[in-house]
């Protein structure tokens, strides 16, 4: 758990005016899983070219394994393997052919790449479609065919650009236990996404984008901790009275939203049940329910962005 | 600013998958096809059109591929004609063609350069047509023995085989200009329809427009007769900007013994000369040495375009 496979110092991209990336510092260590996060257009798979050295970054450096990916990209993509968002494959040729004309790319021989293309595809379930032509694999299918393209790969870092976008919850899963695997073999991953609840189960760490920065960049639980803090969510249940207007102006209430009839999710920075008790009967209304906890993940994480997008 | 390791890295590769795909491709079935059917006409016509000249004619053999009866044209104009056609087909999608299936990004990751992929597109495409016009040479051929009943001479088949070189860097022509168009237009119907376009100018129009061009530059003076001269030379001039007039001059050079110029000719320089006495093959091949120069240096021109175009290209859809 030691050695940095890749190290990015004040990366940026400019398009003319627009600024698709805006300097990032990245640092990811061997073995670890790392989700990068953040809405679409929030300059994740700019980031993930750049750092492929597949687009020219306008500023700042990229080692990948010690090495520049601008200066000596054979090297470099030796090492890593890249599934790109919604992976493309010659739709005529098998899953099979697929994978033995990039280990040709690649330079390996043809014995070993037989065995390496059977043994992948193999552990991502595939054998039983191998031997058919791609335009017939669904989705999940297509996602599988990739990974097994970096098993076979052999490569050191693994780079997936929302290898999860568009799968059904099942294969959704399937996917993420097949990139654990990768993980357990020794693979360095980097995955973005703009789900946190779909990969948080796996990332070691995560980085949140906005805006072409990284606002955060740690655990899951440091995320927790940092932007769930001092935010507790009281789910209210009463009758005969609107909770929001009776709560108007109340101290340490941050928001109150109507989320059903007679319920509404009150957010706060402290245990302010009995003020909202109080309030609620005074104002004449029956109180039914009070149900306090804290903020979940997912919730933070998407406040985190809505607090982003509202300071901009 | 240097990069490592060597740009040709993974060009066999890509080449031979290119070919591969273009051999089996439906597309490429049904243009061959169409091919296969017009030279087999024409040189039909031709050996029907041999047999009856036979007793004055000295080269037979290369007659083979000039002699027209009509209505069909000879073979030599035809492929000047749909070859074109052949190389646009293989080449309007080689790039957009992967953007859109969204292939390329994955490819580019490989461990080879952007290059290599350009390269080998190129070259695969290149076999492919190498492969088919070899073959409808030596189909030629050997209809021609076998009709005529007449082997060619060593001469003969040192002329063909350049003659066959030639069309190739002609066919590379349109191959680059289609491989161009395709990095360039993002839409592979549009970048079909553009090399399509090109190709009409270039063999339809472009005859017409010759000489009206060539009239407003250098107006026929009455008094003057070496206007006339001025304004032919203009047109011709006009005229070589076309692959196809400079392939037709090859052709006409290179499968014809007896022709002494591509240009105009003035009875003084004439003089002394044995007309109708074949030239070597070596100055047959030097007097349209500049149109051969002519034909690999627009191949090479647009196929520089495609490879700036698509070495600054953005890789995300």
């Amino acid at each position: 758990m030691s050695g940095v496979v890749l190290e990015a110092r004040g990366l940026a991209k400019r398009y003319g005016n627009a600024v698709a990336v805006a300097g990032i510092d990245l640092a990811v260590y061997e073995g670890e899983v790392i989700g990068l996060l953040g809405p679409n257009g929030a300059g994740k798979t700019t980031t993930i070219l750049m750092l492929l050295g597949l687009t020219e970054a306008t500023e700042g450096s990229v080692r990948i394994l010690g090495k520049d990916p601008l200066r000596q990209p054979l090297a470099v993509k030796q090492e890593v393997g890249y599934l790109p968002d919604a992976v493309g494959f010659y739709d005529n040729m098998t899953g099979r052919e697929n994978l033995a004309y990039t280990a040709r790319l690649a330079g390996m021989s043809r014995e070993l790449a037989k065995e390496r293309i059977a043994a992948a595809l193999e552990k991502v379930r595939l054998t039983d479609a191998a031997d058919r032509p791609v335009a017939t694999y669904s989705r999940g299918m297509r996602q599988r065919l990739g990974i097994a393209e970096l098993l076979m790969r052999d490569c050191r870092l693994a780079i997936l650009d929302e290898p999860t976008s568009g799968l059904d919850p099942q294969s959704t899963q399937e996917l993420l236990e097949l990139i654990l695997e990768l993980s357990q073999g020794g693979m360095t991953i980097l995955l973005s996404s703009h789900m946190l609840d779909v990969v948080q189960s796996i990332c070691t760490r995560v980085a949140l984008f906005n805006k072409g920065r990284i606002g955060f960049f740690g655990t899951v639980e440091e995320l927790a901790e940092r932007i769930g803090r001092g935010s507790f969510v009281i789910d209210v249940e009463a009758d005969g009275i609107d909770v929001a207007q009776a709560l108007q102006g109340e101290n340490g209430i941050t928001s109150v939203v109507d989320s059903g009839p007679g319920i509404w999710q009150v957010e706060a920075v402290s245990d302010v049940r009995p003020t909202i008790a109080r309030q609620i009967v005074q104002a004449g209304g029956s109180l039914k329910n009070m149900n306090l906890r804290r903020a979940r993940l997912d919730e933070a994480y998407n406040r985190y962005f809505r607090e982003f997008a509202n300071a901009a | 600013m240097r990069r490592e390791g060597s740009p040709f890295t993974g060009v066999g590769t890509v080449a031979l998958k290119e070919a591969a795909d273009h051999m089996t491709s439906a597309r490429m079935h049904l243009i061959m096809l169409l091919v296969l059917l017009t030279a087999i006409g024409s040189v039909y016509g031709a050996i029907d059109r041999i047999r009856d000249t036979t007793a004055e004619d000295p080269y037979l053999f290369l007659k083979l591929f000039t002699v027209a009866r009509d209505p069909l044209p000879s073979f030599a104009a035809f492929l000047g004609f749909l070859l074109p056609l052949v190389a646009i087909a293989l080449g309007f999608d080689a790039v957009n063609g992967e953007f859109n299936r969204r292939t390329l990004s994955r490819i580019l990751a490989q461990p080879i350069y952007r290059d290599a992929v350009l390269f080998g597109k190129f070259l695969g495409g290149l076999l492919v047509i190498a492969i088919a016009l070899l073959t409808l040479w030596l189909m030629m051929v050997g209809l021609g023995i076998m009709f005529l009943g007449l082997p060619p001479s060593g001469a003969d088949i040192i002329r063909g085989v350049a003659w066959l070189v030639v069309t190739l860097a002609y066919a590379g022509v349109w191959l680059a200009l289609a491989i161009a168009f395709s990095t360039v237009v993002r839409s592979p119907a549009t970048s079909a329809l553009a090399a399509l376009s090109v190709w009409l100018v270039f063999t339809v129009f472009w005859g017409m427009i010759a000489p009206l061009v060539a009239g407003i530059i250098a107006p026929i003076d009455l008094f003057d007769p070496m206007s006339i001269v001025r304004q032919f030379e203009w047109q011709q001039l006009i005229a070589r900007f076309s692959p196809q007039t400079l392939y037709g001059e090859v052709t006409g050079l290179l499968l014809d013994p007896s022709a002494r110029s591509v240009g105009p000719v003035f009875a003084h320089q004439l003089r002394g000369a044995v007309i109708g006495a074949p030239l070597p093959t070596t100055q047959s091949l030097l007097i349209v040495w500049p149109q051969i120069v002519g034909l690999v240096a627009a191949m090479l021109l647009l196929f520089t375009l495609a490879y700036v175009v698509f070495q600054r290209q953005e890789v995300r859809a």
